[in-house]
C-alpha cells in the first residue's frame, strides 16, 4: 500500500534545542492526545476532563530508549527553534516570512492585557501574567499546517482555551468565540503599509471547537516565552486548522452569538472559510492541500485529515458538508 | 532628448546581461551563505518566477519603447531579455518538479489536475521553449516570414505568465495586476492603428521639418 517514501533528514544533527525537550514532557503531550482520542468517541461534555487524565500515561515513557529524538506523537521530529522563530506569516509586520522576525524584534509585549467580554458572566481585563498563574501551563507538541502547504512541528507552552472559558462562563446565547490581534499602526509596519487588509486581525471558533482540549492559548514555545514574531505574549493554537486560524498577539476575546467574520474571510471569502480545517480532500486553488512540505525536508508528504487530529476533532463536524464549510 | 545618443547598443546589452543575472547571482550568494529562509525551496520558486515574469515584460517593452520614444538601440535587448526570461522560467519549473515535489509524480499530477495556475504557467514555458531555440539569426533566416509569426506567440506567453502570477497571490492582487496593466499597454501599442497614431503624434511633436518622420501611413 505504501506509495512514496519521503527521505528523512537526520534532525538530531541540526536541532539546537535537543537538550531542552526531555521525553517525559513530550509523553505528557502524547498521553493527552491518546486520552483525548479514546474519549472522543464518548459523549462530548466529558472531553474536557480527559486532558488531565492523560498525565498518568507519562510513567510508561521512562521505559523508552533515551536516545530517541524529540518528536510529535506520529514520530516526526520537532522543527528547530531557529526555524520556528524565523519563518513567520505575520502580515501585521510583513508579508515576507523571513523579514517578520527582524521587524518584530523588540516589539513590546509586556505588560499586556486581554479584554474579555461579550456574552459571558465574568467579563474583565486580564493581565497575561495573571492568566499564566491562573492556569496550568503545559507543553503541547503540535503540527502546524499552513494553508500555503508547508508545515512544522512545534513544542508550544500554553493552557487550554476551555479552562479560560470555564472561568469566564459563556452565557447560553454565546455560540462563538471571537478573538482579535492588537491594532497598532505605529508599531506594526505591515498594518501601516497594507490598507488592503481590514485590520485588526480577527478570527473565531465555534464554542464547541474552542472547548476541545486541543485548542490552547499559547504563551511560549521550546520552554521560553513566545517571541513577538510567533504572536507574543498570547496566541491561539488550533492544530487541526490551517495556521491562519491561530490568531496571534490577542488583545480581545469575546463570546458572541453570530459567526464572526475573520480578516481572511473579508479579504478573500471564496478561498478562506470560517472553518479552515486541514483537509486534503478540499482543494484550494493555489496551494496543494493534498500534500505539504515539512520545513527542512525536500519533497512533499501527504497532508493528513484534520492535520492528523481526526480522532480528537472529527466529532465536531459530524454530518457537516466539509466542502461547503471549508 | 535622444536616447540613442545616451547609450550605445553595446552598452544596453551589457546592462541587460548584468541586470538579468543579478537576481540569480544574489539568490546563489544567499543560498551559499545560508541567507535564505528556512524554506529555501519556496525562496527559489518565488525568486526565479518573479525575474522570469519581469524580464518577459521588459522584453515586450522594447518594441513599444521604440515606437513611443524612438529608442532604436533598445531593440537588440529584446532577444536577450526573452532568453533570460525563459532561463529563469526553466529553473523555476525544475525547482517545482524536482525540489518542491522531489519528482513525486503522483503528487504533481494531483496538483496539475486541480490548479489552473500550474497549467497556465507550464503553457507559458512551453511557448517560450521554441522561441528560445529559434532566437538566433540563423533560425531567423531559415524560418523567413514564419519566424515573426512564431515569435508573436510571446504575447500569449506574457499574458499567461501574468495570470499565473495573479493566481498564486494570496489576496493582494495589486502587484500582479500592475504587471498585467503594463503588459496590456505594451501589447496595445503594437496594434497597427495605435502604432500609427503614436507615430503621427510623434512626428507632429517634432515639428514638420523633423528629418526622421519617415514612416509612411500606408
Amino acid at each position: 500500500m505504501s506509495r512514496i517514501q519521503i527521505p528523512k533528514i537526520p534532525w538530531q544533527e541540526i536541532t539546537p534545542e535537543e537538550v531542552f525537550l526531555n521525553r517525559r514532557k513530550f509523553m505528557k503531550g502524547a498521553g493527552l492526545a491518546l486520552g483525548t482520542a479514546a474519549l472522543a468517541a464518548c459523549s462530548m461534555p466529558e472531553v474536557e476532563e480527559v486532558a488531565s487524565g492523560g498525565e498518568t500515561e507519562s510513567a510508561e515513557s521512562e521505559a523508552a530508549p533515551a536516545e530517541l529524538a524529540a518528536t510529535d506523537e506520529l514520530g516526526d521530529p520537532l522543527n528547530t527553534f531557529e526555524q520556528i522563530t524565523n519563518y513567520n506569516n505575520y502580515y501585521e509586520f510583513s508579508t515576507d516570512k523571513q523579514a517578520v522576525a527582524r521587524l518584530a524584534e523588540g516589539y513590546p509585549t509586556s505588560p499586556w492585557t486581554v479584554e474579555i467580554g461579550g456574552l459571558v458572566n465574568n467579563p474583565g481585563t486580564y493581565d497575561v501574567d495573571d492568566l499564566k498563574q491562573m492556569f496550568d501551563i503545559e507543553e503541547r507538541v503540535y503540527r502546524l499546517r499552513c494553508v500555503e502547504a508547508w508545515s512544522m512541528v512545534i513544542p508550544w507552552m500554553g493552557f487550554q482555551l476551555s479552562d479560560l472559558l470555564k472561568v469566564i462562563e459563556p452565557t447560553s446565547e454565546a455560540n462563538y468565540v471571537r478573538m482579535e490581534t492588537i491594532l497598532d499602526m505605529e508599531g506594526m509596519p505591515g498594518q501601516r503599509n497594507s490598507s488592503w487588509y481590514q485590520w485588526p486581525y480577527v478570527e473565531g471558533l465555534r464554542i464547541d471547537e474552542a472547548m476541545n482540549p486541543l485548542a490552547i492559548l499559547a504563551t511560549g514555545l521550546y520552554g521560553k516565552d513566545l517571541l513577538p514574531q510567533n504572536g507574543a505574549p498570547i496566541r491561539l493554537v488550533v492544530p487541526w486548522k490551517y495556521g491562519f486560524k491561530s490568531v496571534k498577539s490577542i488583545v480581545k476575546l469575546d463570546l458572541v452569538a453570530e459567526q464572526p467574520t475573520s480578516l481572511w474571510m473579508a479579504a478573500a471569502g471564496h478561498e478562506y472559510g470560517f472553518y479552515a480545517n486541514v483537509n486534503p480532500e478540499v482543494n484550494h486553488p493555489r496551494w496543494s492541500q493534498a500534500t505539504e512540505r515539512r520545513i527542512g525536508e525536500r519533497g512533499r508528504r501527504p497532508t493528513l485529515m484534520f492535520n492528523g487530529y481526526e480522532e480528537q476533532v472529527a466529532y465536531l463536524y459530524e454530518g457537516m458538508d466539509l466542502v461547503a464549510n471549508y | 532628448m535622444n536616447l540613442d545618443k545616451l547609450l550605445t547598443k553595446g552598452q544596453i546589452l551589457w546592462l541587460t546581461h548584468i541586470g538579468a543575472l543579478i537576481p540569480l547571482a544574489w539568490l546563489l550568494y544567499q543560498d551559499y551563505t545560508s541567507g535564505l529562509s528556512v524554506n529555501p525551496i519556496q525562496d527559489w520558486t518565488l525568486r526565479t518566477g518573479k525575474p522570469a515574469l519581469v524580464l518577459l515584460v521588459l522584453s515586450l517593452a522594447c518594441t513599444p519603447l521604440n515606437i513611443i520614444l524612438g529608442w532604436r538601440n533598445i531593440i537588440p535587448a529584446r532577444k536577450w531579455l526573452g532568453l533570460y526570461a525563459f532561463s529563469y522560467a526553466a529553473v523555476h519549473f525544475y525547482i517545482f518538479i524536482g525540489e518542491d515535489y522531489g519528482f513525486q509524480w503522483i503528487y504533481i499530477w494531483q496538483d496539475v489536475g486541480t490548479k489552473l495556475y500550474i497549467i497556465v504557467g507550464f503553457s507559458a514555458l512551453l511557448i517560450l521553449l521554441p522561441l528560445a531555440l529559434t532566437s538566433s539569426k540563423g533560425w531567423m533566416r531559415r524560418l523567413g516570414k514564419w519566424w515573426k509569426k512564431l515569435h508573436q506567440w510571446v504575447y500569449l506567453a506574457g499574458v499567461l505568465a501574468v495570470f499565473h502570477y495573479v493566481w498564486v497571490v494570496k489576496a493582494d492582487y495589486r502587484e500582479p495586476a500592475a504587471w498585467g496593466v503594463l503588459l496590456g499597454i505594451f501589447l496595445l501599442v503594437r496594434i497597427p492603428v495605435v502604432r500609427k497614431r503614436i507615430a503621427r503624434w510623434r512626428s507632429r511633436l517634432r515639428g514638420p521639418a523633423a528629418p526622421r518622420a519617415r514612416r509612411s501611413p500606408a
